[in-house]
């Protein structure tokens, strides 16, 4: 992991490997939407509203995936001092918090027609919502941290301490049996029907590309910003 | 579930926020990454020139 420790290698590897995930994972999301809204037939309950599914449920994925990434980063930084970690995990929490904002959106969308109602304070869509309101904390303590040190660090400790929400979301459904259904999908297979199913692994796969090539554009930035601002000190001091 | 109500207004809603929220991140992170790297490169011919 420390061969990636300098900044200047990083950018050299990320620079090619932003456009090839972006490209993939336009053509897969594009696949998968065209799939779901066309090919797939509709639901025998649900009718046409399960086409939501291949949206919502990226997004629910990408909302945790985002934090996971912000605590996984936030260790690092913690325990090894990257010096990238709390570039990484700044990096994954806006695509993260507008994933999550999405998610809870679609939810809701998908709530009316299939619930009767846009919002129900159910342990999920609750748990849901906290962690969207957690990026939002995470971003402000890391945008008042700044480049120091102290302020970096607390921000970390947040992160790491944010991912206790990451198992309350995963087994709200089994905690708190209110509106939500459980899952449909396990590590030993779906009770999803496979003409139904086909487009979501295929979305699965195309919105995570998405997503690491925005934390992959926003870390170049942010690594960019701060070679300029070191540049400026410098220039300043003579 | 409803019967009565027709399902793709809502389909249509949750797939236009999807994509107009994804690529807004995208065109947002773009711009962000190409402006951030002009500054640098910027710069650069500055300290060379």
């Amino acid at each position: 992991m420390h061969r990636f420790a300098n900044p200047a290698r990083f950018v050299r590897l990320a620079r090619p490997l932003t456009a090839w995930l972006g490209w993939s994972g336009i053509l897969l999301v594009a696949i998968a939407l065209i799939g779901g809204l066309i090919l797939t037939p509709p639901d025998y309950l649900q009718g046409d509203t399960v086409r939501i599914m291949y949206i919502h449920v990226p997004t629910a994925w990408l909302g945790m995936a985002g934090w996971t990434g912000i605590a996984a980063a936030s260790f690092a930084q913690l325990v090894w001092r990257h010096p990238l970690a709390h570039v990484a995990a700044r990096a994954c929490a806006a695509p993260g918090a507008v994933y999550a904002a999405i998610c809870l959106v679609t939810g809701s969308i998908w709530g009316r027609p299939t619930w009767g109602t846009w919002w129900e304070w159910d342990g999920r869509l609750t748990s849901m919502l906290v962690l969207f309101f957690l990026y939002l904390a995470y971003m402000a303590l890391a945008q008042a941290a700044g480049r120091e040190e102290g302020g970096q660090r607390i921000a970390a400790i947040f992160g790491l301490v944010g991912a206790i929400n990451l198992p309350i979301i995963h087994f709200s459904v089994l905690w708190w049996r209110t509106l939500h259904q459980g899952s449909s999908i396990g590590l030993t297979g779906s009770t999803i029907d496979e003409r139904i199913l086909w487009p979501l692994p295929i979305a699965l796969v195309g919105f995570s590309l998405l997503f690491l090539t925005v934390v992959l554009m926003r870390m170049r930035a942010m690594l960019a910003d701060a070679k300029v601002e070191a540049r400026l000190k410098r220039m300043a001091r003579g | 579930m409803s019967a009565a109500l027709d399902a793709w207004p809502y389909v249509i809603a949750a797939y236009a926020v999807t994509t107009l929220g994804t690529a807004a991140l995208l065109g947002w992170s773009l711009a962000a990454l190409r402006r951030a790297e002009a500054r640098a490169d910027a710069l650069d011919r500055q300290g060379k020139g």
